[in-house]
């Protein structure tokens, strides 16, 4: 009979003990967000695709297409060019593919980037409809991503300028050879003379 | 109004009146209740709830009554005509009849009969009915399984439920809701009676199949119970039966315990209101709380705890009553 009404209170008791804990939820702040309309921050560490970072004093990206992240990417997933345009002493990504639906995110090419051109982006909705949407064309992203900010946008050369500026280099190349072989040749019978 | 109570006599005028407007009531209260329902569930879950259609989702459920009211009315190819198409139906009767003896201040009342408790309770019973029609009817596993739940349960909290009524009527002398809420005028009986009030309750809850006590339609075992077959507006019947019959047995048990329309300021019909909403709050708490029992959990629930206790409360009142 004890253990009847020990049965019951204790019963009871659990129940409003319950209900205590879902009142004082019912009345805390809402942590969900009205998704569309508000987004949430990612957190520092969250890693989204590798993007381009932009620099702080040129306002464009750092990357000089030394292809060192496409040959340490272990699903070769990185297709980037670049050349040298006159007047630049280093060589500039022309076209830096990331085919993002195999990436793994490893973070290998974030690492071993020399002049730290790439970071992860804060990028989650990454949804599309075929699997070619998730083919980033990063030098695109950059122009967006510097438009969405107000910096002035990047030009991506043309395959027009590329190959003027190959054929310029190639010929200021021939140039310096020529150059070298006239400074040989001048040099050369100096020598015989010597003899 | 003239032209109707030269033709039909006042207490037909009434009744005309009350009954249009106990529908736009029944159509109003379903449509706040789900919209509550969900806000209130969202809440206790760290959510908004419904925000899209209206202020705050307000009119979220109208945009899907909306949708129900286009949907097709599938009729599965062995089921009972006759009485599928019947079930909705007769689950509106007892819930439209209710309505009549509620007092919802002292002189909102369509019809005050000196039997008006008694009405009620005998009327929501033919719920029971209802159900087991359309659980029956449907021709599927689920439905019948729930229709038989729905009736054992029901037969089983219909007992305690009228014994703990029984102790109230005891003080009061009277089987009028009227004369019930006159009594409270000093004391509400929630205050006399605290045991009563809370085997009420769970009666209700039991008696409304709603959470612990949703056996009847449990989702994750019995698909959708005995409404499994219904579709369209056939089934936003159910639903808004469900949500009706909530409504009558907060409103008998504000009657009973939380005195009525009676309350400081404010007038009868929203302090009535007030604690019928308080009431109905108080169950979507429990909905939200409790997980659900076991069918075997839930019988012996009624017959080994709450019987007993509801007999004990009317004697003690009795013995009370006999000696003061």
């Amino acid at each position: 009979m004890i253990n009847y009404f020990k049965d019951v209170l204790g019963g009871f008791y659990s129940l409003l003990a319950g209900m205590a804990v879902t009142i004082r939820y019912f009345v805390k702040p809402i942590v969900t967000v009205q998704y569309p309309r508000h987004k949430i921050e990612m957190t520092p560490r969250y890693r989204g695709y590798p993007q381009l970072i932009i620099d702080p004093e040129t306002h464009t990206h750092r990357c000089i297409a030394c292809e060192m992240c496409s040959r340490i990417c272990p699903s070769q997933l990185i297709t980037l060019d670049g050349t040298k345009f006159p007047g630049e002493k280093q060589k500039r990504a022309t076209k830096y593919i990331h085919e993002h639906q195999y990436c793994s995110l490893c973070g290998l090419c974030t690492e071993v980037c020399p002049t730290d051109a790439l970071e992860y982006s804060k990028e989650y909705r990454l949804a599309g409809y075929r699997r070619e949407d998730a083919v980033i064309d990063h030098l695109v992203l950059l122009q967006h991503r510097q438009y969405a900010v107000g910096l002035p946008v990047t030009p991506i050369p043309t395959e027009a300028e590329i190959a003027a500026a190959i054929a310029e280099e190639a010929a200021a190349k021939e140039a310096k050879a020529k150059a070298a072989e006239k400074a040989k040749a001048k040099e050369a019978p100096a020598e015989e003379v010597k003899k | 109004m003239n032209f109707l109570v030269q033709t039909l006599g006042t207490a037909g005028a009434t009744m005309v009146v009350g009954l249009i407007g106990v529908m736009a009531l029944v159509a109003v209260n379903a449509l706040f209740l789900i919209w509550m329902e969900r806000k209130v569930s969202a809440h206790m879950q760290l959510r908004p709830g419904p925000m899209e259609v209206g202020w705050h989702g307000a009119i979220q459920t109208i945009a899907d009554a909306l949708k129900l009211l286009g949907k097709e009315l599938i009729t599965p190819e062995e089921v009972d005509r006759p009485i599928f198409w019947l079930a909705p139906i007769v689950i509106f009767l007892p819930v439209l009849l209710s309505f009549l003896v509620i007092p919802f201040s002292a002189t909102w009342i369509i019809r005050d009969m000196n039997v008006g408790i008694v009405l009620i309770l005998a009327f929501s019973t033919l719920a029971v009915l209802s159900i087991l029609m359309a659980g029956w009817s449907s021709n599927n596993k689920y439905a019948v399984l729930g229709a038989i739940r729905s009736v054992a349960q029901n037969v089983a909290y219909e007992i305690p439920l009228l014994i703990t009524v029984m102790s109230v009527i005891l003080m009061v002398g009277s089987f009028k809701l009227t004369d019930i809420v006159a009594a409270q005028e000093r004391l509400w009986f929630v205050l006399v009676q605290p045991v009563a009030f809370i085997l009420y309750i769970i009666c209700a809850t039991a008696e409304t199949n709603r959470a612990p006590f949703d056996l009847p339609e449990a989702e994750s075992e019995l698909v959708a119970g005995f409404h499994t077959e219904y579709s369209g507006m056939r089934f936003a019947l159910f639903f808004l039966a469900e949500y009706t019959n909530m409504f009558i047995c907060s409103a008998l048990a504000a009657v009973l315990f939380l005195g009525g329309w009676h309350g400081p300021f404010l007038p009868g019909v929203v302090w009535f209101l007030i604690k019928v909403y308080a009431i109905i709050f108080l169950m979507m708490w429990f909905r939200w709380t409790f997980p659900r029992t076991r069918f075997d959990q839930l019988i012996t629930f009624a017959w080994k705890i709450l019987i007993p206790l509801a007999f004990a409360n009317l004697l003690i009142t009795a013995l009370v009553l006999k000696l003061r």
